[in-house]
């Protein structure tokens, strides 16, 4: 039986400053199986990476506060536990990989000792237990001469080699959940192909439910079984992949698909989206794609739509599948 | 027949770094290692590699803003590497520059207006034309003209980025050179950017140097395409016959890494081994053979040239040696 | 994709109503940021009060800063002088009042002198790099490796005492300093992309440290500014007091000091109040500075 490893309802997470109060994650609602990858893919400031945050509850040092909703994980609201449970959880039963792998390791300690410090922190090793599993980790993402690089310093590592170090360290407690935000945006097209073929035989090879956040619709589809599509704080879309790319309800999502470049398709003019992502100032009233959307109609400009299933398993935020659901 | 606008022979760029003062040890950097190529008038020539493979210095030797090492730049025939200073500051004005970081190529301190009305004054062009002038520039990017009194921070970056591209047509260049000029951008800007760049090259009859890590986005914008590796050219052939038949296993590995938005193609993907090497120490032989998997004897001693293989496909690799 | 007809209209209105006019130019962020940091407005009404002191204390001086008493020597605080009167029956409180001129524009003008002549060194020194460089560094090297007050003990030693050579010994001091600041302000500057492009559009390299690179290290030289006027102020004061700048009778504050450390077991407000409003005002500059700082400051951003 399938059941869900986590469940996200209603979160909220506002970033609040001395002007307005920005609603970044605004009602989101989602879930994710056991051995799922799911996706949420989006543009900048789409609230993506909050939610990814949200859920490690790492806002503490940003002005960004969770004010409403559950996120439910193995039957435990994380929003309810304190700080030094939340810790328990964090880099053992959910880890988390980032954009930029310099900035997570910490650049005057040896690599070794960094993957070790969670292992014996987490898993109760002794200290030569837990180089033995640090070494095991490396070799595993494909770490060439592992034994040395056990003692060497982030900075002597190249882009793609942290990443990897990072992934060692991610998957050395076996967590249940791997939240990857962005994991291969920083690396070279060649490099990413190496992390992307890694990250899929983890995945194949336990039963470790990911998460992937991303702007980049080629790494959902080779990557993701189901996918989320946000905008401006909201999800927009939901779906399955192969659904989501064969039948894209949302406008958006629609013009996402359009407006990239694909090789060996020698089109004149792209499909694009017009105008910009709305700033938290000039959120329109009605839906939030509306002053970009080329189906707009008087509703969506006055009246905000819910996200709504259109078909099994695939929910959509539009008034035009409203519409098109009562004809 | 076709003119050539911008004529590049055996380009090299090396940076000299000390290493550690005691010892007194340097070390060359070959950035751009000897790269040939020409642009025909009103064409786009794209160059893709990935990072460190040295092109963007190329574009920056071009723009006379690096001094070449070694090697020649002709633009219309005139060799602009040996040309006194004065003389390439009144070229400027034919060949313009669109920069990757629409965030840091924008004066923070200054008005749109001020910024686009930069290029005119540097030009001695008559006070009373250049309002009318900045008034058209932002009408041809699609921006409005209440946007000249902002500051560059209140846009987004798609819209920084047009109000760069206004300010390198300024001068009605017949050369732009674009570096990353859509990378930092979101998906759905991406393509309004590149549409634009298409348009104004239509009307302005424009010709780009259009760099970029992104194969699919070179491949839409450009012609002909130049694939670079550690400082060298490895392939140049025109997009067609590049995307259908890749000839150097480097092409051929970038063009399988890509991921495809479509769930249901499920291709062969070559995936390189090992990372690429520091330009501070390059294989010797070629620059490729430490990953290359169709490495022979003769790559890791011999370095190959480019050579044209077919009808304006051109290879450096020895596969192709016959 | 279609166009419906609602969208053609709405085109119209569109751009204006979804992207409101801000207009927010950096002076009006500076200020919203400023307006939070309290202690620095104190101190910023602080020095306007001071300010206006320096114009107006002669007139609104109770008695004359000069004229001797010597029925009224050494007395304490009263209700008719507020700070007590010196050795000589002058009124203390009303020198301190006419002295706020004095500290102020030693404190500007040897400032600004050393400000403006090590902002061009080191725009020079920044952009053009090389042995030009070199010598301005090396010069400016030369100058740090003497501790402050020795150096400008010695500037007053060949040039002789008085206030004026106390303003040209302390903006001596102050060259090297702005000196650096701006180098290394304009070293970031030079190899940002914005200048970058300006080169590219072919300007010349006055426009572009005119124009681009100044503007952006003008922030920190204000800082710095407000920050060694405080110093400056201290050390004017410091060299009056060793003898070397005010002579008396001038109501300078560290003159007034030097002249009431005979009695300062005896009076000790003679010492007291002017020590007291060269503590004001130094500390005030420096709180002001600080809080242009934060304000100014892209590093600390939000």
């Amino acid at each position: 039986m399938v059941s869900k490893l986590l469940e996200v309802t209603d979160l909220e997470t506002h970033f609040i400053s001395d002007d307005a109060t920005v609603k970044a994650v605004d009602n989101v609602s989602f879930y994710i199986n056991n051995a799922e990858t799911l996706g949420i893919v989006g543009e900048s400031g789409c609230g993506k990476s909050v939610t990814s945050l949200s859920i490690m509850r790492l806002l503490k040092n940003t002005p960004g506060k969770i004010v409403g909703g559950e996120i439910t994980f193995l039957d435990q609201n994380l929003l309810n536990l304190s700080e030094k449970e939340m810790r328990a959880v964090r880099g053992n039963q959910i880890a988390m990989i980032f954009q930029e792998p310099m900035t997570s390791l910490n650049p005057v300690y040896k690599i070794g000792r960094q993957i070790e410090e969670g292992i014996r922190l987490h898993l109760k090793l002794d200290k030569a237990a837990a180089k033995a599993r640090a070494l095991e980790m490396l070799e595993l993402v494909g770490i060439p001469r592992a034994k040395d690089i056990l003692n060497e310093y982030p900075y002597q590592l190249s882009g793609g080699m942290r990443q990897r170090v990072m992934i060692a360290m991610a998957m050395s407690c076996v967590p249940k959940l791997l939240i990857a935000d962005e994991p291969t945006t920083a690396l070279d097209v060649t490099i990413q192909a190496q992390i992307l073929d890694l990250m899929r035989d983890l995945r194949k090879n336990s039963d470790t439910s990911i998460l992937m956040i991303t702007h980049d619709l080629g790494v959902v589809a080779e990557m993701c079984d189901r996918v989320i599509v946000m905008y401006a704080g909201q999800i927009v879309e939901e779906a399955s992949v192969l659904e989501l790319f064969e039948n894209p309800q949302h406008p958006y999502t629609k013009g996402l698909i359009n407006s990239i470049p694909k090789l060996g398709n020698y089109t004149e003019r792209l499909d694009s989206i017009p105008g910009n992502v709305p700033t938290p100032e000039n959120m329109p009233t009605g839906c939030r794609f509306a002053p970009r959307c080329s189906f707009v109609m008087k509703q969506c400009l006055s009246e905000a739509p819910m996200l709504k299933g259109v078909q099994e398993n695939h929910s959509c935020r539009c008034w035009l599948s409203e519409v098109e659901k009562n004809d | 027949m076709t003119d050539i606008l911008l004529e590049v022979k055996n380009l090299k760029k090396h940076f000299v770094q000390n290493k550690g003062f005691l010892k007194g040890k340097k070390s060359v950097v070959k950035a751009v290692d000897g790269v040939d190529f020409f642009i025909y008038k009103g064409e786009t020539l794209g160059i893709v590699g990935e990072s460190g493979c040295g092109k963007s210095t190329t574009g920056k030797m071009i723009m006379q803003l690096l001094e070449p090492t070694e090697g020649e730049v002709f633009f219309e025939g005139a060799n602009i590497v040996e040309m006194p200073p004065n003389d390439i500051r009144h070229l400027r004005k034919e060949f313009q520059m669109i920069f990757q970081d629409p965030y840091a190529s924008l004066n923070p301190g200054m008005k749109v207006r001020e910024i686009l009305r930069e290029p005119f004054i540097i030009h001695g062009y008559n006070k009373k034309d250049i309002d009318t002038k900045v008034t058209e520039l932002l009408k041809v990017v699609g921006l409005n003209i209440y946007h000249a009194d902002r500051y560059p921070h209140e846009f987004s970056g798609g819209q920084r980025q047009r109000i760069g591209i206004a300010r390198a047509l300024a001068l009605n260049p017949k050369l732009i050179v674009a570096d990353e000029p859509v990378s930092a951008l979101d998906v759905s800007i991406q393509s309004q950017i590149l549409n634009l760049m298409k348009d104004l090259q239509k009307s302005f009859n424009l010709t780009y140097l259009f760099i970029a890590h992104d194969l699919s986005v070179v491949e839409h914008i450009s012609d002909r395409i130049a694939v670079m590796y550690l400082g060298n050219i490895v392939e140049l052939a025109d997009k067609q016959s590049l995307y259908k038949e890749p000839l150097h296993p480097y092409t051929q590995a970038l063009l399988s890494a890509i991921p495809v938005p479509n769930p249901k193609v499920k291709k062969e993907r070559i995936i390189l081994k090992g990372d690429i090497p520091s330009p501070a120490d390059p294989p010797k032989g070629c620059v490729f053979h430490t990953r290359c998997p169709l490495v022979m004897e003769s790559c890791k001693t011999i370095k190959p040239q480019l050579k044209e293989v077919e009808s304006n496909h051109f290879v450096a690799c020895h596969l192709y040696n016959k | 994709m279609q166009k419906t007809k609602e969208l053609e209209i709405m085109e119209e209105v569109l751009p204006q109503s979804y992207e409101k006019t801000v207009g927010k130019s950096p002076a009006k962020e500076f200020w919203k940021k400023f307006k939070k940091q309290k202690l620095a407005l104190i101190a910023g009404v602080f020095i306007i009060f001071l300010i206006v002191i320096s114009i107006i204390g002669p007139f609104i001086a109770p008695f004359d800063f000069a004229k001797a008493d010597y029925k009224q020597t050494l007395q304490g605080p009263s209700w008719d002088h507020w700070a007590g009167t010196d050795a000589f029956g002058r009124d203390i409180f009303s020198r301190i009042i006419v002295g706020t001129k004095i500290s102020l524009l030693v404190g500007f003008i040897s400032v600004f002198a050393g400000a403006v002549i090590g902002t061009i060194l080191g725009l020079i020194s920044g952009f053009y790099g090389k042995w030009i460089d070199s010598i301005i560094m090396r010069f400016c090297d030369v100058l740090f490796a003497f501790p402050g007050i020795l150096l400008e003990i010695g500037i007053i030693a060949i040039l002789g005492p008085g206030l004026e050579n106390v303003v040209v010994a302390v903006a001596i001091f102050t060259i090297p300093m702005f000196a650096r600041i701006v180098r290394s302000n304009t070293l970031m500057l030079k190899s940002s992309l914005y200048v970058e492009a300006t080169k590219s559009l072919g300007a010349k390299n006055f426009r572009i440290i005119w124009r681009h690179i100044f503007p952006g290290a003008i922030s920190s030289i204000i800082v710095y500014f407000t920050m060694r006027l405080g110093t400056s102020i201290l050390t004017a004061a410091s060299l009056s007091f060793l003898g070397l700048g005010a002579q008396p009778p001038s109501p300078e504050w560290g003159a007034m000091l030097s002249a009431g450390r005979d009695y300062l077991g005896s009076a000790p407000h003679i010492t007291i109040f002017p020590g007291m409003a060269i503590m004001l005002t130094v500390l005030a500059f420096n709180l002001f500075g600080d809080g242009l700082r934060d304000a100014l400051d892209p590093k600390i951003k939000d």
